[in-house]
């Protein structure tokens, strides 16, 4: 969304940032997942730090046998918070649908996140299940934002089908070996009219920030604040990465030379 | 009756709507989402939908997640 971003940029960073996904407007760039914290207090205190408007979420039987267990919902206020619901878990198009179907029953929302994974070792996305799942639920009447590979071919289908948002994973899920592949990342920016997002791989902040350097409209993730030893600081962290990473890039970074450029005038040297 | 309900086996004493299912289970005004053999429930239906013998329910809700 190079364009588009550049043209709504303050210059000297006056007025508030923001970016819009399926006629939305949000002015936090990170998206925060919910999973594997110690407790919904902690979760709750994580999305508090981060300074996110949206979460992921995932939908899960609940628990019959101990109806009054707490829920996710009585900690983060959806209210207050996007909850995003996700198909995390789901290997083919039959069941993501389903899942987000019933996500739709449950909150009452059609802004969902499509992930149809292909392998468990790698959590590598099916793509051909992806399509698929794309095109019921748009036919569906959802706003789909879609986890992907980083492939521009199958990026621009997604988009071309009229999923909200395209959001590339940077390295595995889970894995925070951060951003393998900034080339292709650059590529699926520059031909997108809709938000990108790098959705997996970030490990610490500045992970978030080299992607919001290469013009991303946003960052998703859940290990690297989740498993971090403390979760609220990285939360914090990552808030500030996506910020500053968002402002270099509006900034225009300086040209890679290839010797020395001395800062102090060389002229009236005693 | 039996049902399955969450993939286990459950008696029922009575024939009851969904809604009956719900106040039963303790998760009246919760935010879910229940499946009946594979179709969606939708709120405004549960008092009509009564369960029959056999039948796979799904209750589910948000939890954490990526």
């Amino acid at each position: 969304m190079a364009e588009a971003a550049i043209s709504g940029a303050q210059s000297a960073g006056q007025g508030e940032d923001s970016f819009q996904v399926a006629g939305r407007r949000f002015t936090s760039r990170l998206i925060v997942g919910t999973g594997k914290y110690k407790d919904f207090d902690e979760t709750a205190a994580a999305i508090e730090a981060s300074g996110a408007e949206i979460v992921t979420v995932a939908v899960r039987r609940v628990n019959v046998s101990d109806p009054n267990q707490p829920m996710l919902m009585d900690y983060v206020d959806p209210k207050k918070i996007t909850y995003l619901p996700n198909t995390a878990g789901c290997f083919t198009g039959q069941d993501a649908v389903r899942t987000l179907r019933l996500a739709r029953e449950a909150g009452g929302w059609n802004l969902v996140k499509l992930e149809v994974l292909g392998d468990q070792k790698t959590l590598y996305p099916d793509m051909a299940e992806t399509l698929t799942a794309a095109e019921m639920l748009l036919k569906d009447g959802f706003d789909v934002m879609v986890y992907c590979s980083d492939d521009p071919i199958m990026a621009k289908k997604l988009e071309d089908m009229g999923c909200c948002a395209i959001m590339p994973l940077a390295a595995p899920i889970g894995s925070g070996l951060g951003i393998q592949n900034p080339v292709n990342i650059r590529l699926i920016i520059e031909q997108s009219s809709v938000p990108v997002l790098v959705d997996a791989g970030v490990g610490t902040a500045s992970d978030a920030a080299i992607a919001m350097e290469l013009g991303c409209d946003g960052v998703l993730m859940n290990t690297a604040i989740a498993e971090a030893k403390d979760p609220i600081r990285m939360a914090r962290a990552m808030k500030y990465a996506v910020r500053a990473g968002r402002d270099a890039y509006l900034a225009g970074r300086m040209p890679r030379k290839k010797y020395a450029d001395p800062s102090s005038p060389l002229a009236g040297l005693i | 009756m039996q049902i399955i309900l969450n993939g286990e086996p459950r008696d029922l004493d009575s024939a009851l709507s969904v809604e009956g299912l719900l106040s039963h289970l303790g998760l009246e005004g919760r935010k879910v989402a229940v499946e009946r053999n594979l179709e969606i429930v939708p709120h405004s239906a549960y008092d009509e939908v009564l369960l029959e013998e056999g039948d796979r329910i799904e209750i589910v809700h948000f939890v954490g997640g990526g």
